[in-house]
C-alpha cells in the first residue's frame, strides 16, 4: 500500500479539566474507507474537527501526505484538501441544486470587463456530476428542498469531491436516513473511494460501516481500541468494543441480536 | 435508481405549475389586476395621458427606489426599519449642508451620502456583533435619526423644514443627476406632432405639459437592472440568497456571510439616500416629516414581490412589480374620485394576500407538505 495521505499521531486534547482524547493516532490511506466507529461522547467528534482544523490537538502530530501540518482554522484545511461532510449539511433548500453545488465556490465569466455567474457552466457541471453519483434531477434549477435526505448527502459529498477534496470526512451521514437512502449514502462513498480519495466515515452503525469500510477504528471515552482491518473482525466484537466491555452483551441478548 | 434514466416517483411538472412557481407571480398578477382595473374604470380620467402616466410613474419610481434595497436586504435575511427616518435624515443633512451652512450643493450631497452610507454600515455591524435580530437594532435607529432630523433644524433654523434648497442647487452638476430631466427633445418633438397635450396658454404655449423624464425615473430603472443582474447573474447574488438562505450553512461553505450582510445594509441607506436627494431637489426643500412609513411600504412592496421575510427568496423584478402596484393604486385611486384613506385598506389586504400566496409558494418549491 502507498504512504497515508494523513497520519495523526498520539492526539490528545484537553477542554480545561476535561480530556476529551487521550492519545489517539488513525492513518488513512488514498482510495480506502475508514471507519471511525464510537458510542455518543467517545470522541468521535472532536477527533475529525481536530483533523478538520476546528480544534488545535493540546499534544500530538498531524502528518499529510508525509510532512507535518498545523491548521490554523478549518480554511486551511479545506485549502489543504480535506473537506467535512456536516451531520447537518451546508445545503439551502430554497435555493437551486447549481446554486447549492457552487455556493462559495461560483465559477464566473467576465463579459464586457465585468464579472458574471456563469450560469451554464454551472448548470452543466452539476448536471453530470449528478448523474454521476445516481441522482436524476428534473433540472439544475431544482430546488435542494425538493430531495431526500440521502440525495442532500450525496450533493454534499460530490461538491466536496468536485472541489478537490482528497481526504473527504463524513460525520454521520446515515445517522438520520431511511434503509434505501442509506444504502445510496453507501453507495456514494464507496463511489467516491473508488476515486482514490481517501474516506473517514463516521458512525455508531456498525452495520453501515461493515458495508463499505476498509478498515474500522473505535473510540471508546477518548481512547482508541485499535485498527481493526475488514475481515479479521466481525460485527460483535466492533459492537462490544464500541459498548466498552461486557455490559451489552447481556442487554444484547434479551433484545435479539438487534441493537 | 442509480443508473435508471428517470425516477418514477418524480412527477413531471407542468409547465403551467412550473410557471407558478416564480417569485414574481404575485407582482405579475397584481400588476395585470390593477391595469385592468383602472383602464376599466378610471380611463377617462386623465390617469392615462401624459401628465396622469407621468403622475403614477413617478410615484411608483419612488416606492421602486427604496424596494430594491429592501428586497436584497430582506433575501440577504435582513431587515431595515430605519429607511424611513433615513430619508428625512438625509434629506435634512443636504438642506442644512448647502442651505445652513451654504456649501457648495454637489459637496452637500455627497457627505450625505457618505454619513448615510455610513450609518447603514453601523446597522449592519450592530447586527452582526451583537446576534440582535435587525428588526429591534434597526427599530432603534428609526427613532435615533428621527429625532436628530426633528432636533438639527430647530437648533440650527428654528424651525422644522428648510426651504431654499432648488436656489442654490441651480446649475449644480451633481443636482441635476437627482432633479434634472431627460429627453426634453423628444417630449417637445411628441408635442409638436400632437401625441401629448401641450400648453395651449400663457407663456410656454405650445410646449409640451410633460417636458421630460425626471432623473428619479431613471433612478428608478438603473437601480432595478443593477439589482436584478447583482441577484440573479452574479457570484455575489449567489452570496445574497446563501447567507439569507442559511447564514451557518453559507459559512461552512465558505461565502463571507457578514460581508454581505453588511453590503446590504449599506445598499439599503444608499437607496434611501438616493430617494432623498431625489424629493428635496424635487420640493427645493426638507422637511423633518419626510419618508414617515416608508420602510414599511418598501417592506409591502418587497413582500407582494414575492420574496420571503425569512430571507433566501425572493426578486427585484417582482419588487419593482409591488411598487408599481403601488404607485398606480395610490395614485388611481385619486383620479377615480374615491377616498383616499380607503389605500390603507388596500395596503393590508393585499399584503395578507401576498404573504399567503408566497407561504403557499415556497411550500411547492420545499416540497414541505
Amino acid at each position: 500500500m502507498a504512504d497515508p495521505i494523513i497520519r495523526m499521531v498520539n492526539i490528545e486534547k484537553h477542554f480545561g479539566s476535561v480530556i476529551a482524547l487521550a492519545g489517539v493516532s488513525v492513518d488513512v490511506f488514498p482510495g480506502e474507507c475508514h471507519c471511525l466507529l464510537g458510542d455518543n461522547g467517545a470522541g468521535k467528534s472532536t477527533f475529525i474537527k481536530t483533523m478538520s482544523g476546528v480544534h488545535k490537538p493540546t499534544s500530538g502530530e498531524i502528518f499529510f501526505e508525509g510532512a507535518p501540518l498545523s491548521f490554523n482554522d478549518p480554511r486551511d484545511a479545506i485549502e489543504a484538501g480535506i473537506a467535512t461532510v456536516h451531520q447537518h449539511l451546508a445545503m439551502i433548500p430554497l435555493m437551486s441544486v447549481t446554486r447549492n453545488f457552487f455556493m462559495g465556490n461560483e465559477p464566473t465569466r467576465r463579459v464586457l470587463g465585468m464579472s458574471f455567474f456563469d450560469q451554464k457552466k454551472a448548470d452543466e457541471i452539476t448536471m453530470r456530476e449528478m448523474k454521476r453519483m445516481g441522482i436524476n434531477l428534473r433540472g439544475p434549477d431544482q430546488a435542494v428542498g425538493t430531495l431526500s435526505g440521502g440525495e442532500r448527502q450525496t450533493v454534499a459529498i460530490s461538491r466536496a469531491v468536485h472541489f478537490g477534496a482528497k481526504v473527504l470526512i463524513l460525520d454521520e451521514p446515515t445517522s438520520a436516513l431511511g434503509v434505501r437512502q442509506t444504502s445510496n449514502v453507501l453507495a456514494t462513498i464507496d463511489k467516491v473511494r473508488k476515486d482514490g480519495i481517501a474516506v473517514v466515515f463516521i458512525t455508531h452503525n456498525v452495520r453501515h460501516a461493515m458495508a463499505v469500510g476498509d478498515r474500522f477504528t473505535v473510540l471508546n471515552r477518548g481512547q482508541t481500541l485499535g485498527t481493526a482491518m475488514r475481515g479479521d473482525i466481525t460485527p460483535e466484537e466492533l459492537q462490544d468494543m464500541m459498548a466498552g466491555g461486557q455490559e451489552l452483551a447481556t442487554l444484547e441478548g434479551s433484545l435479539g441480536g438487534t441493537v | 435508481m442509480a443508473d435508471t434514466a428517470t425516477d418514477e416517483r418524480v412527477k413531471e411538472i407542468s409547465p403551467l405549475r412550473r410557471a407558478l412557481i416564480r417569485p414574481e407571480l404575485g407582482g405579475i398578477v397584481g400588476t395585470v389586476a390593477v391595469f385592468t382595473f383602472f383602464l376599466l374604470f378610471a380611463f377617462d380620467s386623465g390617469m392615462f395621458n401624459s401628465q396622469g402616466v407621468l403622475n403614477w410613474s413617478i410615484v411608483s419610481a419612488q416606492f421602486m427606489i427604496i424596494a430594491v434595497g429592501a428586497c436584497l436586504l430582506m433575501i440577504a435575511g435582513e431587515f431595515d426599519l430605519s429607511v424611513g427616518s433615513m430619508i428625512g435624515f438625509a434629506g435634512m443633512m443636504i438642506a442644512i449642508f448647502s442651505v445652513t451652512l451654504g456649501w457648495p450643493v454637489w459637496m452637500a450631497i455627497l457627505i450625505t451620502f457618505a454619513l448615510c452610507i455610513a450609518i447603514g454600515a453601523l446597522n449592519g455591524v450592530i447586527v452582526i456583533r451583537t446576534g440582535l435580530p435587525s428588526f429591534i437594532v434597526t427599530l432603534a435607529f428609526l427613532f435615533i435619526l428621527r429625532g436628530f432630523t426633528i432636533f438639527l433644524p430647530q437648533v440650527l433654523e428654528r424651525k422644522t423644514i428648510i426651504g431654499g434648497v432648488r436656489d442654490v442647487a441651480e446649475g449644480d452638476w451633481l443636482a441635476w443627476l437627482f432633479g434634472g430631466k431627460i429627453l426634453n427633445g423628444l417630449f417637445v418633438w411628441l408635442g409638436d406632432m400632437g401625441l401629448i397635450a401641450t400648453f395651449s396658454r400663457g407663456t410656454r404655449a405650445g410646449q409640451p405639459v410633460v417636458d421630460g423624464i425626471p432623473m428619479l425615473i431613471v433612478w428608478a430603472i438603473v437601480l432595478i437592472i443593477f439589482g436584478h443582474v447583482l441577484l440573479t447573474k452574479t457570484k455575489f447574488g449567489n452570496w445574497i440568497f446563501a447567507a439569507g438562505g442559511d447564514a451557518e450553512a453559507a459559512r461552512n461553505s465558505g461565502v463571507p456571510v457578514n460581508r454581505v450582510k453588511i453590503l446590504m445594509f449599506m445598499f439599503t441607506a444608499f437607496c434611501a439616500t438616493v430617494f432623498a436627494t431625489c424629493q428635496v431637489m424635487e420640493f427645493g426643500s426638507a422637511g423633518a416629516d419626510r419618508g414617515l412609513l416608508k420602510e414599511f411600504e418598501a417592506i409591502i412592496a418587497v413582500v407582494i414581490g414575492g420574496a420571503l421575510l425569512t430571507g433566501g427568496y425572493g426578486s427585484v423584478i417582482g419588487a419593482a412589480l409591488g411598487a408599481l402596484i403601488f404607485g398606480v393604486v395610490q395614485q388611481g385611486l385619486f383620479f377615480a374620485g374615491v377616498e383616499s384613506s380607503l389605500f390603507r385598506v388596500f395596503l393590508g389586504v393585499i399584503l395578507l394576500a401576498a404573504v399567503i400566496l408566497n407561504t403557499y409558494i415556497r411550500r411547492i418549491i420545499t416540497g414541505e407538505r
